[in-house]
């Protein structure tokens, strides 16, 4: 990987500066709970004072984290850990259950009006299946030029056309496309409109929600140089959700691994990949150094990903951790810094709370 | 066709060459037009129902609402009689002495008329409420649904004819009655669509590009659930002239002056005993063949339109 080395060489020293100290959006305690609706015999009984048990998944899980202007964040963990839906309330797509969202300072809950929608459009999400993110019944010019004219009402019909066609240049797509329909692109183009679509409103921030899983090996690449060279044009910033560890060493600054909801472990990514502190990143960058399991993601870290619904007491990793110690089924670690820009929730490192 | 991009891979330049028609649901069903002669068939014959239905008034040889152009004079006449100013009675007279062959015409009219606005107004209520249910969720779409439930709980034809007990009769009355229970169909069909469509990542990237709420519903949800609804439509049509025909037959649909087919059988009824069938004979097998008919071609239309038969 001495691409990546290269890469890390011209990046901005982002992970020793201060937390927030130029944070574009900061989580404080973000957690999010799905249930389902009662049905009426449960709402019945809640009536008549017997609360029903209805089950509560905890997909996200008092999240603390900030991005920094202009880095590139990688989220990486199981399928089912929580990446999307983290993401999702990162965009303001979810509302979050509990915790804030803050943009550029600025409780996302509370913006109204014009805060409001330079948030929402500031910061903007490229999804993972190319084949239901776009409306399958617009043609790619209405697709992109729908936010323009929703939001600018001062452009005109012609200046509107000029960007779209713009639009899609810059994503490398030909002009010539602009009225065809989704269907009729491959899974690599359609991806490209969907970050044509995401930058037509001139976004900070971008979520990228594994935006490069669903795609053709052969494919995958070129989306991912398109990204990088995105980044450079607009001093973009981007959350990377990725599966594939791999893909997060390449393309990002700082990388979160996440397990059952959490953020266990976050350091910057050439000493997260050349040290790894956490168990559960351990057996994960195990699982690398193959290319045939590149695919496989993390299916081969031993035993079952535990059901959010019913997580384990104490540290969420213990049935599965080859480090695990009594006290971890009994106590949940809290993240702790280790050292300047990195931290990690485990109790081997409980010794180090002195000295930070 | 040159390399449009060089940018890109062999891959993507090859799904670009497809045929560049319409969406694939809408190729898919003008193939299945061309291919299967038995869709545009059925499609013409509901034109053509249609069309008769509503012209063929023009063509009678009297106007059985027009109480002076009859006379009780000839009531009961049997098929093929003749009237003593020369008018033939092709199918007889019924008990007022009208032309039996005028007054199934009209009836027709009638009948089809109900089928066809009642299922458009319930289509349109319907699709309003299990989309607004579908897209706002929350007290809404539990208070909608349980209504939806409420409604579909009642056997129709107890509902209607309870409810034009209380309104009277009247070609309008019977209209709203059919649309308020038929629309309870057409909102559980659209709200289950739509939530299914919701759920998918274009219309999460609508809200996140800050498109109003009733955007997202009717340019993105809508267009995209709408299918099934319109299938059901067409199956609907029939049932509606079903539903309109009983409760006429009951006595509570249409008003005596303005006989649908429902209402001319019900009004042979009490004449069958004596020998005169045509009076309830000829308007039965008009029924039939009207409801035959639009039961073939909306089952024709569905089983193109499935999804699943390619
Ligand atoms: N809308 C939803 N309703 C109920 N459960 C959900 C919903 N979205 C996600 N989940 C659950 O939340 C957990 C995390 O999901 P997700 O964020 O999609 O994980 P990832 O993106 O890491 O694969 C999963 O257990 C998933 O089943
Ligand atoms: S806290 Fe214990 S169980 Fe959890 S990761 Fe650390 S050592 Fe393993
Ligand atoms: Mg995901």
């Amino acid at each position: 990987m001495t691409e990546s080395s290269l890469i890390a060489a011209d990046r901005p020293a982002t992970e020793n500066a201060a937390e927030s100290a130029d944070a574009i959006l900061e989580m404080r305690n973000l957690s999010r709970v799905f249930t389902r609706q009662p049905v009426l015999a449960e709402t019945l009984l809640k009536l008549a004072g017997r609360a029903p048990d209805i089950p509560v998944l905890r997909a996200v899980r008092s999240v603390n984290l900030s991005v920094q202007r202009g880095e590139v964040l990688g989220l990486a963990g199981e399928s089912g850990c929580g990446k999307s839906t983290l993401g999702r309330m990162m965009t303001g797509i979810l509302p979050a259950s509990e915790g804030t969202v803050s943009y550029e300072g600025a409780d996302v809950a509370t913006l109204r009006g014009a805060a409001l929608k330079d948030f929402t459009l500031g910061v903007q999400m490229v999804f993972q299946d190319p084949y239901s993110s776009l409306n399958p019944r617009q043609r790619v010019a209405a697709i992109l030029a729908e936010p323009l004219t929703v939001h600018r009402p001062d452009l005109s019909r012609a200046q509107i056309n000029a960007r779209v066609d713009a639009a899609l240049e810059e994503v490398g797509l030909d002009v010539s496309y602009r009225d065809r329909f989704p269907h009729q692109f491959s899974g690599g183009q359609r991806q490209r409109i969907g970050i044509a679509r995401a930058l037509i409103v001139e976004p900070q921030f971008l979520v990228c929600d594994e935006p490069i899983a669903a795609l053709d090996v052969s494919i995958q690449a070129q989306v991912i140089n398109l990204f990088l060279e995105l980044r450079r044009k607009r001093n973009l910033t981007y959350l990377f959700v990725s599966h594939d560890l791999s893909v997060v060493r390449h393309m990002a600054d700082r990388v979160a691994i996440m397990y059952l909801g959490e953020i266990v472990e976050l350091a910057p990514t050439a000493e997260l990949f050349a040290d790894p502190k956490h168990p559960y990143t351990r057996t994960l960058l195990e699982q690398i150094p193959s290319v045939r399991n590149r695919k496989r993601s993390f299916s081969t870290v031993k035993g079952e990903l535990p059901s959010p619904l019913n997580p384990p007491s104490g540290c969420p990793f213990h049935p599965r951790c080859p480090a695990a110690m009594p006290q971890c089924s009994v106590d949940a670690p809290q993240l702790q810094q280790i050292a300047p820009g990195r931290t990690v929730s485990c109790h081997l490192y409980d010794k180090d709370k002195t000295l930070t | 066709m040159a390399a449009p991009n060089t940018r890109l891979d062999r891959d993507e330049i090859v799904a670009v060459r497809q045929p560049l028609t319409n969406t694939p649901q809408r190729r898919a069903m003008l193939g299945k037009l061309k291919r299967r002669p038995s869709v545009r068939n059925s499609l013409i014959a509901l034109l053509v129902i249609t069309l008769i239905g509503l012209c063929l008034p023009f063509f009678a040889q009297q106007d059985p609402y027009d109480l002076t152009s009859f006379s009780v004079m000839d009531n009961r006449m049997p098929p093929m009689s003749e009237s003593f100013d020369g008018m033939v009675f092709w199918l007889g007279t019924d008990g007022q002495g009208r032309d039996m062959l005028s007054a199934i015409l009209y009836g027709m009219r009638i009948s089809l008329l109900v089928g066809l606005v009642s299922t458009a107004l319930a289509l349109i209520i319907g699709v309003s409420v299990g989309l607004v249910a579908a897209v706002l969720g929350g007290r809404i779409e539990a208070l909608l649904m349980r209504l939806v439930d409420f409604v579909l709980g009642f056997p129709s034809i107890l509902v209607a004819l309870v409810l034009l007990a209380m309104i009277g009769r009247g070609v309008d009355k019977v209209i709203l009655a059919i649309v308020m229970v038929q629309w309870a169909n057409y909102a559980r069909i659209m709200r289950s669509s739509a939530l299914s469509e919701r759920r998918k990542e274009y219309v999460e990237a609508a809200h996140n590009l800050g498109y109003s709420t009733g955007r997202v519903m009717f340019r993105h949800v809508m267009p995209n659930s709408l299918s099934a609804v319109l299938v059901l439509a067409t199956v609907q049509i029939a049932s509606a002239i079903t539903l309109e025909a009983t409760l006429s037959f009951l006595g509570v649909g249409v008003p005596v002056t303005e006989p649908s087919l429902g209402l001319l059988v019900a009004n042979g009824f009490d004449y069958l005993m004596s020998g005169a069938y045509w009076i309830s004979f000829y308007p039965g097998i008009a029924l039939l063949i009207l409801i035959f008919s639009l039961n073939l071609v909306g089952d024709r239309l569905r089983t193109a339109l499935d999804p699943k038969r390619s």
